[in-house]
């Protein structure tokens, strides 16, 4: 079998099933290339959702990868309590500096109202336009940082790390504010029309906190968030390690994991055969230099691994393509799933 | 000292403030501090470098550790002491990133490690290259996490080219973790794996050139 059978939509379910569907699916979230694509510069991209939306669209169609995000950047969240967003010409914007100074702050932080954040709202109105467009045929993902993994963002990884280890009672007095802002935020998009949402928590990863700490804090947070997130959710390390919880990241109530590049991709299947369906794990960093060969010999050795009995999307290692990534390679990134990703995919290769 | 390195390390990813500053004191006479930055402090920091390397333990462990040997490393020899290592002139930056933790963690192992030098936060290329003249740089660590930040050192290397400036480029970060080959992408001098391995390489620098 050379051609698609199933749609995006049927696909991507029956991988995350666990069963093996007519290919393996893929995910490429090339978030700023949409601004290439409709030669805007990337702040002017975010400005509106028919940008981004329209973004979206052309990418699937060039790309033919097996969903649409409506994801602009991590930042935006961080707009709902009136923290800057700094953007660049050649790269995602950032946070600028962190609104919670003193563990005081957080006393005083209000639960932001969603639907009142220009930046969420166009976030919204994206996943309207997408779903109208594609209806039940294309996964629409949605994207929120955990509550636990926001503080990096609004407080300065360091002050948050501090928080975490020595402050206790204002950690979560800060977990309790940015859980409900999550819960709210992920289900409006889901409202809106996304299939599901990816829940980006690389602070849960051991790259990160020690397990043990972990154990008390991201793992009882992402268990409880996500029970509340009235959709299927993926968790998403951003490039962090995960074997060592692999366990406690199967009992969270997630359908997909993220995973690093870090990390041997059949040591990962096997770690969450039949729990979660493993999402990854590109290197996108590297990517920016690949060659037509090497893109190939990437994906199809991805494929081989993690690829059989499905519960593999293939995807990069972080959750998002960097800028400096050419389209050729994603192009390149597409022939090859095509070539190599469909079922069964365990035959013997036949240049050898 | 090898029973109290181990001491120490546990002391440090347990993230004891308490008892990683007791061992020390325990060894220290008044005089023999940069013997124990060498035996005690360097080897620890090293092994905790290494030991997040391999994913055994966190970058949370490895910052606090860090932090609970500057304040410790600070007292006993404390900033502006005659005895911290100032020559050659060294600083550390973080080039167009806004992303500062990992230059915390580099800063405060490099003092834990004797050194002294100058941190100039979040800067530009022009920024950069203004306050390396200025202050006769002779070493610049830089600290990234995102990926055109760490590609923007190639234009501070081409811009410090044209202007004759010798200062060596030591970088590290997620992106030069993700990609072995990056560094020499960006003509940098060297790369470091973790934080405590750029005290490792920095060692190395400071010999070529002292």
């Amino acid at each position: 079998m050379t051609v698609d059978t199933m749609t995006p939509m049927q696909r991507v379910l029956m991988t995350l099933s666990h069963k093996e569907a007519d290919r393996v699916p893929f995910f490429l979230f090339p978030t700023m290339h949409g601004a290439r694509e409709l030669k805007l510069s990337i702040k002017e991209y975010f400005s509106t959702a028919e940008y981004v939306s329209e973004g979206q669209l052309r990418l699937r169609e060039k790309y033919h990868h097996d969903c649409l995000s409506s994801f602009y950047y991590g930042p935006a969240e961080i707009e709902s309590w009136g923290g800057e967003v700094i953007f660049r010409e050649d790269g995602p914007p950032n946070s600028g500096r962190p609104f919670i100074q003193s563990t005081s702050d957080i006393e005083r932080l209000p639960v932001p109202d969603i639907t009142e954040v220009p930046a969420l709202k166009r976030v919204i109105k994206t996943t309207e336009m997408l779903k109208k467009e594609v209806g039940n045929e294309v996964p629409i993902i949605g994207v929120v940082m955990s509550p636990f993994s926001l503080p990096v963002m609004q407080m300065g990884f360091d002050k948050y790390i501090e928080l975490i280890v020595d402050h206790e009672r204002y950690f979560w007095q800060l977990m309790e504010i940015n859980q409900k802002f999550c819960i709210n935020w992920a289900n409006a998009q889901l409202s809106a029309g996304a299939t599901a949402i990816c829940y980006f928590d690389p602070v849960s990863s051991p790259t990160i906190i020690p397990k043990e700490t972990y154990l008390k804090t991201g793992f009882k947070i992402a268990k409880d968030t996500i029970s509340q997130i009235q959709g299927p959710t993926a968790i998403h390390l951003a490039s962090g390690i995960s074997l060592s919880i692999a366990g406690e990241l199967a009992e969270t109530g997630a359908v997909g994991v993220g995973v690093s590049v870090e990390e041997n991709l059949a040591d990962l299947k096997a770690a969450f055969k039949n729990k979660l369906t493993v999402i990854g794990n590109l290197n996108g960093i590297e990517m920016r230099r690949w060659t037509k060969a090497e893109t190939e010999e990437n994906v199809k050795q991805a494929i081989r691994l993690a690829g059989p009995d499905g519960g593999f999307i293939l995807s990069d290692n972080h959750g998002e393509i960097p800028w400096q990534v050419p389209d050729e390679t994603l192009v390149n990134i597409s022939k090859a799933v095509f070539k190599y990703g469909y079922y069964p995919i365990n035959e013997p290769d036949p240049k050898k | 000292m090898p029973r109290t390195n181990e001491h120490l390390i546990t002391a440090l990813i347990s993230m004891n403030r308490t008892a990683a500053h007791d061992i020390i004191r325990q060894h220290y006479n008044g005089k023999n501090t940069f013997l124990l930055i060498e035996q005690l402090v360097v080897p620890a920091l090293e092994t905790i470098g290494d030991l997040w390397t391999e994913g055994i333990v966190a970058l949370s462990q490895v910052y606090m550790s860090s932090r609970i040997i500057e304040e410790l490393i600070d007292e006993l020899l404390p900033p502006g002491d005659p005895g911290r290592i100032g020559q050659p002139k060294m600083a550390i930056a973080v080039l167009e990133d806004y992303h500062l933790l990992g230059k915390r963690i580099v800063w405060s192992i490099l003092r834990a490690g004797g050194y002294e030098l100058l941190d100039y936060g979040r800067v530009t290329v022009a920024e950069t290259l203004e306050k390396i003249v200025a202050d006769k740089i002779e070493i610049l660590l830089i600290s990234t996490l995102m990926l055109p930040s760490a590609l923007r050192i190639k234009d501070l290397k081409s811009e410090m080219e044209r202007q004759n400036l010798k200062t060596r480029l030591i970088v590290g970060g997620a992106p030069f973790r993700f990609d072995e080959m990056l560094w020499r992408d960006v003509n940098a001098d060297a790369t470091a794996n973790n934080a405590a391995d750029s005290l490792k390489v920095l060692n190395g620098i400071v010999e070529e050139l002292t």
